[in-house]
This record gives structure tokens, sequence and C-alpha cells, in this order.
């Protein structure tokens, strides 16, 4: 909130100035205005006098505005950089080539990850620390807070609070290679109750149904999951998203396509197509592996 | 040559047309390509700073005009992501390094001498030197992006993106060695400026006589002299990072990725004035004249403009806002970036009140001059506000700060530098621009500008991201874009106009004679053009308005001279003086016309290309070549004379 006054503050104080100036630069011209020029001719002349006074008060004046913006500022910037009370969820957030890896920090060491959708709980405060996984990126939600670049090799904190439930849009902002403009994600504020239900189930393993995992499981594991892990199977690589809860999720891709059946297939047959330049190869599949493959990541619930 | 050469005791007498006649048979160009190559006359070599830098302005703007085509409405395909990467790159590096900074050295090395009333640069040589580097480094630098593998990750060119390991091709190799090579060119340039200012201005012409165009560029000479080194080290270590396996960037093996943005800019961000600084000064030197009186404040804008680079050596953290620097650190570099705004309002006032004061006079120069106020405003206030670091943190990378740096860049740069343009042109080749033509020029640019780029601030602040290709449709930014890219081909055509207007003129502008725009300062008291050696007896000067004196209304009975003063024409000559007061102290033999500054520039490009492709072989070929170079350069010469003693009991 400070930061919005702030925002307001300076932003009506530019375009005074821009007025003022533009109406004093406008009567100045016009006031009296001079000969034409004959090319070659001399001309009249005024002589060295007067004006000093527009010095001393347009710099005066000047001044005392920018002096208050500073202090006005630096009291903001006190203000934001710690929150008012103790954070109730840590998160850890590392941006990569081209999508948001989201670590849930837990005391009792039960935390787990998810990929590009944030969860959050509304009126509580939520620490992040982001990390850059590759090359920096930038951590934007602008509804939420400003941006906090994610650098590799250091470890930067920041916080979030919504004061009301939703789906908050957000996106890299430090330019990071070929895609940086797919590097979308979502942050979505729940009420408690409804995040310890949500945090409940990310820790626990997808049910899916037998005949499903018979058809597909193995197949995903042996073609995906040296990149992509499931909980409670033995894909478990870390190069790629974990899937763990993938229909729950609204986008996939880093918030690029909508997540439906269709363009679920659409990815896994084309990501290179969709988003060129990223991890993710398209894996030569049989028939038979693609349709079971996409009806498991289907049912991981 | 008589040792007592330097310290004999010129005589004083008044120009004669046999005087002039030996002046030029001295200080004349040789004909055809071996004069072409082998100049050291300031005014040859400041036009072809000042073209070379329009050719790199169109090349760029061309650029830009093909991404703001991509960029026009939401999900278009009309580049790749590699493809427009390349592109907004390049037209970063093109802008800021090929146009906006060499286009100033143009006009300065031009003007200065002329202003000064000297006969040439300080050191004509490395003049030559300066702008051969830079040419050079432009081809270089264009090189990789004209096969294809232009530099891809912005100007600023950050690591880890920039590193072997997410950057796999030459791109990156060219760019960092194409940079340093340029850095030589500048630092150069700017060592003659600072020697040129100190020693070369003629007897009376005390530093608080100087014009203010003086004052800005070589505020920006001295800031470069401590600014390019940091840039240049940045990409040397990158280089090595990239093909010697060190790792002064590589977080993974102990080295940082901030210590690149550090380095970079505290670069950076002088070099904005640099290339700002001198533009104000011809604006406050140009403007006046249109206005009928002397700037109003002369001794505080001069101020001014050496505070702005002093405190812009202390704001270069606002660019890295973002970092997760601590909030002490934060609040000094957020005041410096606020307060930075001062020695700006310094300026804006004088402006304003020499128009308040004086009768306005509407040329084209004017227009642009005046206009420039408004622009530099607007840029300055969305400064102020990005200085701000909690209103940085939401508009930062977003097109807010797009907008913010083109009313800058083109606001500081290119309006007052097309203005000088339409006022010096008479001067350069003895015809007048056409000024008809020049109000389509000026209005289309104006409008052009403003379309353009105004709605940018709009699109920042509705949270359009910097640098991304593409964007959906439902973000609601199809309107603002679409605008925006209308207003830059505007601005485009308004670009051509004035290209059109400079051919048009050249051809059959109106005879401008001596001083078209009965302007005050030395260089108009000369022939438009002038002719080689400037001015046939070194002038004197006895106030910062030589020309208006008599008209100006003082008691002063010290009146400046032309046409009558010192007699320096035993061999290419020209008087040093003191550095504060400037009185007449050593009469320097200046170099004749010589093809070494263009094969040392040679030389030195074999290096870089011979680096570039770690070829280790092209790269000794490249350091005999310089050495056998420099031994040429330095070769003690009796014209210059350097083989004989000299007495200094005498």
């Amino acid at each position: 909130m400070p930061v919005v006054w702030l925002t307001w503050g300076v932003l009506l104080i530019s375009v005074a100035v821009i007025v003022i100036i533009a109406g004093l630069l406008g009567a100045a011209i016009w006031r009296r205005p001079g000969m034409p020029v004959v090319a070659g001719e001399k001309m009249a002349l005024l002589p060295d006098e007067g004006g000093l006074r527009w010095l001393w008060l347009g710099v005066g004046l000047s001044t005392a505005v920018l002096l208050i913006s500073v202090i006005w500022t630096v009291k903001v910037l006190a203000d934001i950089q710690s929150p008012a009370s103790r954070p109730g969820v840590i998160i850890e957030v590392t941006g990569r080539q081209w999508w948001w890896q989201v670590r849930y920090l837990s005391a009792d060491g039960r935390g787990f990850y998810t990929a590009n959708e944030i969860h959050i709980p509304v009126g509580e405060i939520v620490r992040l620390k982001l990390l850059g996984g590759d090359v920096i990126h930038s951590f934007w939600v602008p509804q939420l807070a400003g941006k906090m670049d994610a650098i590799p090799g250091q470890i930067n904190e920041t916080w979030i609070e919504a004061s009301r439930p939703g789906t908050y849009q957000g996106q890299c902002t430090e330019y990071c290679g070929a895609e940086h403009s797919k590097m979308l994600f979502q942050v979505v504020a729940q009420p408690r109750a409804e995040f310890r239900a949500w945090w409940k189930r990310q820790l626990s393993s997808p049910s899916v149904p037998a005949s499903v995992a018979a058809n597909g499981e193995k197949s995903f594991v042996e073609n995906c999951g040296g990149c992509h892990s499931v909980r409670g199977t033995e894909a478990a690589g870390s190069l790629g998203p974990d899937l763990s809860h993938l229909m729950q999720r609204r986008t996939l891709a880093s918030g690029i396509l909508p997540n439906e059946p269709s363009m679920l297939a659409k990815w896994i047959a084309d990501p290179q197509g969709l988003k060129p330049g990223n991890l993710m190869p398209a894996v030569k599949l049989s028939q038979t592996e693609r349709a079971g493959i996409t009806a498991y990541l289907l049912a991981l619930n | 040559m008589a040792s007592t050469d330097y310290e004999r005791r010129p005589t004083v007498d008044t120009e004669t047309p046999d005087l002039a006649e030996r002046l030029k048979r001295l200080w004349e160009t040789a004909p055809g390509l071996y004069g072409w190559l082998a100049t050291v006359d300031h005014k040859e070599i400041g036009l072809r700073y000042i073209i070379t830098a329009f050719v790199f302005l169109i090349l760029g703007g061309i650029e830009a005009l093909v991404f703001r085509l991509q960029l026009s409405w939401s999900n278009l395909h009309i580049l790749t992501p590699e493809q427009y990467d390349q592109l907004f790159t390049v037209h970063g590096m093109t802008m800021i390094f090929l146009y906006a900074g060499p286009v100033l050295s143009g006009f300065s090395n031009y003007l200065w001498p002329m202003l000064l009333g000297a006969r040439d640069m300080a050191l004509p040589r490395l003049n030559a030197l300066s702008y051969w580097i830079y040419l050079f480094a432009g081809i270089v630098l264009y090189s990789g992006f004209a096969v294809g593998f232009g530099p891809n990750v912005g100007w600023f060119n950050y690591v880890p993106l920039a590193a072997r390991a997410y950057n796999d091709g030459p791109n990156i190799d060219v760019y960092a060695l194409g940079m340093v090579l340029l850095g030589i060119s500048t630092t150069v340039g700017s060592i003659n400026f600072i020697v040129t200012f100190l020693r070369m201005r003629c007897p009376g012409m005390s530093i608080n006589r100087v014009p203010i165009l003086v004052w800005g560029t070589v505020t920006a000479s001295a800031a470069n002299i401590f600014a390019i080194p940091a840039v240049s080290l940045a990409f040397l270590l990158l280089w090595m990072d990239r093909n010697v396996g060190t790792h002064f960037f590589d977080a993974t093996a102990g080295g940082s990725a901030m210590l690149w943005q550090h380095l970079f800019w505290m670069f950076g961000h002088p070099w904005v004035y640099a290339i700002v600084l001198p533009a104000m000064g011809m604006v406050s030197d140009g403007l006046p004249v249109f206005c009928r009186r002397p700037l109003v404040g002369y001794s505080v804008v001069a101020l001014a403009t050496v505070a702005t680079m002093v405190l812009g050596f202390g704001v270069w953290v606002h660019h890295m806002f973002a970092t997760g620097l601590p909030g002490v650190s934060l609040s000094f570099f957020s005041a410096a970036s606020i307060i930075i705004a001062l020695p700006s309002a310094v300026g804006v006032f004088a402006w304003l009140a020499t128009i308040w004061t004086g009768r306005p006079v509407f040329t084209t120069a004017f227009l642009f001059f005046a206009s420039f106020i408004l622009l530099f405003t607007i840029g300055g206030v969305s400064g102020y506000m990005t200085g701000s670091v909690p209103v940085d943190w939401q508009l930062t990378d977003t097109y807010f700060v797009v907008a913010h740096l083109h009313y800058v860049l083109i606001g500081i740069n290119v309006f007052p530098v097309v203005g000088a343009a339409y006022f010096w042109f008479p001067k350069f080749f003895g015809r007048l621009m056409d000024e008809r033509l020049g109000r389509w020029n000026f209005w289309t640019m104006f409008a052009g500008f403003n379309i353009g780029f105004f709605p940018m601030h709009i699109s920042g602040l509705l949270g359009m991201p910097r640098r991304i290709y593409t964007y959906g449709d439902g973000m609601g930014w199809n309107w603002v874009n679409l605008i925006t890219t209308i207003g830059s081909f505007l601005f485009a055509v308004g670009v051509l106009l004035f290209v059109w207007n400079v051919v048009k003129s050249l051809r059959n502008g109106a005879a401008a004679g001596e001083n078209p725009w009965d302007a005050p300062t030395l260089e108009w008291a000369t022939s438009s053009p002038p002719p080689p050696y400037n001015f046939a007896v070194i002038p004197t000067v006895a106030s910062r308005h030589p020309l208006w004196e008599d008209r100006l209304g003082r008691a002063d009975p010290q009146r400046s001279v032309v046409g009558h003063g010192l007699v320096l024409a035993q061999g290419r000559e020209a008087l040093g003086t003191t550095p504060l007061d400037a009185e007449p102290n050593v009469i320097l033999k200046m170099p004749a016309d010589t093809l070494v500054p263009v094969c040392l520039a040679l030389a030195m490009t074999v290096l870089t290309g011979g680096l570039i492709l770690v070829n280790w072989l092209v790269a000794t070929l490249g350091i005999v070549l310089i050495a056998i170079a420099i031994g040429a350069w330095l070769w003690p010469s009796a014209t210059l004379g350097e083989t004989a003693e000299v007495s200094r009991d005498g």
C-alpha cells in the first residue's frame, strides 16, 4: 500500500512537471517572437541581462521536490523491506529456461515440488527464496509485489501477501534467452483451509487407476523419467517439472497452454515447435506408448 | 631545423592573401586515395565520424522498424525468437555505441578547433586513429550479424546467458572483442579532447570563455577515461571465460554473475551522460543564437555539466535495483539517482529563461533545440520515477523504461544533433539547408517520435515486459503497440526527410556566407567551408562572444581580434597555450598526412580477428603489425622537430 501512494505521488509530480515546463516553454516561445532570419545579415541583439531569477526559483523549487521525494522513497523502502509479521509459508522458487520450479519448504522436512503455479494462503505473509537455476530470471507478479531477480549463485528473498483470493498472473522480466516471452506463471491465493487441503494433496502420491498405470507408467518412466519425476514411482528426474499432480494445474509449459488433453498431446508431440530451444525433446514414441503416456499423465491428479 | 624554432617569438601581423596561399599549401590534404586514407585534418575526420554515425543510425533504425512490425499485434510470427533477439541486441549496440557517441565525437572534432581558434586538434594522428578504429570496430561488430551470428543477449550482455554454457556460437566473442576495440577508439579520442581543451585554446580564451559544447565534450571525455576501462575489462574477462577457461563470471565455479553487472553499469551509466552532455552543449550554444541573446547563467550551466558527470558515477546501481542488494545501498543509489535531476534542472531553466528573455527566431534548428527541452523533461521525470526504488521494482524491465531511455537518447541526442546539423551545415559545406523542407522534417520527426514512444509509457504501466518477441492476445497490449509501430514508421519518414534535405541542399542550397545566423563564436569568423588551416593568423579572444562584442553594449574596452595576430607559417604549426588562462606558451609542430594511423588501426583489427577466431597465428601476426606501426608512428621526424635538441635555458 505505501508503494501505491508513492507511485501515484511521483507520477503526479512528474505529470505536473511536464505540464508546467511545456506551458512555460510554449509561453516563452510565443511571447514575443523575433524577426525572421535574413541569411548573412546582422540581426538585433539583446544584452546579457536578466533571467537568472528563473534559475534560482526553478532550481530552488526542484531541490525541495527532489529532497521530499528522496525522503519519501527511503521511508517506503524501509517500511516494505521486511513484512509486518512472521511469514507463515516459505517457498523456494527457481527460475529455469523457461519455467519456474517451485519448492514448498516445511519445518518437518516434508516439502514437495511443483511448477509454474504457486499456491498461497490469503492474508498471510509468504516468504519467497529466489534462485537462478541456469541464467538470470526475474520474478514478477505485478499485483502482488515488485520484481526480484533470480540469480545463479545467490538467494534473493522477498515476500508477497494476497489480501483477496484469486489467480494472479506472473511473468519472467529479466531477458533469459529465446523463450523469455513464454515464461509465465500464476499465483493462486486461496483461503487457509483450501490451501491446507491443496498442500496435503501435493504431499500424497497421485492415485492412478491400476489399468491406466499398467499401460502407461512403465513407458512414462522409461521415456520421461530421466527428466521428470512423479511421486511414488521410479520417475525421479529433476531437469524438468515435477508432474506428480499435473492435472491439478491450470496451464502447461509455463503458462503458455491451457491444461487440456488436446494441448497436452500437442505439447508431447511437438515441444520444440511450441517453444523452440527448450530442453524437452520430441521423444520418438510408438502409437501405443504415446496413448499410454498421455492417459497416464491425464490421471496424475 | 633550428632548436629555437619552438621558442621563437612569432611575428604579429594581419592576414594577407599571400599568407593564406602559403598556409593552404602547407595544410591541404593530398588529393586522391592517398589523401583520403592519410588525412589528419580534423574537419575531414569530423565529417567522416558524422556520416559514419548516420549510416549506423539508419541501420539501427531499420532493425527497429522490423521488430516493431513483429510487435505491432499479439502472436505475430514475422520473426523467429532468435531473429528477434539478434535484432533488438544489434539495435541497442548500434544506437548506443556506434551512433550516439561517435556522432557527437564527429561534431566536436569538426567544431572544437574552430570554436577554440585553433589550427587542429592537439593530436591529429591520434584523431585519425580514433576514427579508423571506430570504423573497423563497427565493421567487426556488424560482421557477426551479417552472417547470422549477431550478439543475441541484449546490448548489456548479462552473464551467464552470455557465457559459453548458454551461448555456444561465435556471437558473443565477436561482440566482446569488437567492444574492446571500439573502447580503444573512444579512449584515444577522449585523450585528444582533453589535451586539446588544455592546450589549444587561442590566446585570451580562458576556461570561463569556452563554449558550453566544449564543456560538454571535455566532461564526457574525462568520464570516458574512467568509465571505458570497466567495460573493456568486463568484455575481455568474458572472452577469457568463454575461450581460455577462466571463471570470472561463473557462479558454479566461484565466480560471480553480479560482477558483470557492476562492471558493465559502472561504465554504462556514465556513458549515458557522455552521450548526452555534448548534445546539451550544442543546445546551450545554438539556442541563444536564435534567441538573439547570450545564454542565461553560463557559469552555472558549465558547472552543472561537470556536476552531472560527477554524480553520474554514483548512480550505476539504479540499473540493478531488483538484484537483491541490501537496503542501505539501495537507499544511497536511489537518493543519488533522484538528486542527479538537479543539475539537469539548471539546464532546463537556463534554456527556458534564455528563450523567455530573448526574441526567438523560428528556424528549423531552433525548433529542434526548443523541442529538445520538452523531450528532455519527459525523459527526465520518467528517470526520476524509476530512480525511486519501490516504484522501480514495478517499472523496471517494462516498456516504461523503454520509453524513458528513448526519450533520453532520442530527445537529448538525436533532436539536438539534427538541430546542430541544420545549424552548422552552412559552415561545413557553405550552403544553407532548405528551411521549408526543414519544417516538414521537424514536425514529422516530432510527431512520429511522440506517437511512437509516448504510448510505451502506457504499455509499461500495463505491465508489458521488455525484450519479449511476442505477447498473448489477452494481455490488452494490442492497440498501444500498433500505435507505437505506426509512430515509429512516421519517425523514420522524418529521418528520411532529413537525409533528403541534406542531399538536396548539398547540391543546390543557397550560398551561406561566413555567418548566416549572425552567431557569436569563432567558427563563424572563417569562410564556409573553412580553409584547411582554419585561421590564417591566430585569433585573440576577449569574451565569450567574440563576434557580438560590439553590439552587447559592454563598456569593456578589450576586443577580440580575428584576422590580426600571431603568424605561424614555418611548416605546419599551431599555438600551444597555458591550461587555465590560455596565454601563448609554445609553438607546436603538427603532423602532415600519414598512413600510419590507418595501418595501426588495421593491425589492431587483425589482432581482434585473431582473438575472435582463437587463432593464435593471426593474433601474433596482429601483434607484430601493431609493433611495426607503433614504431613507425614514434620514429623521430625532423618536420615534427623530434630530431633536434631543445634548449631550455633560452
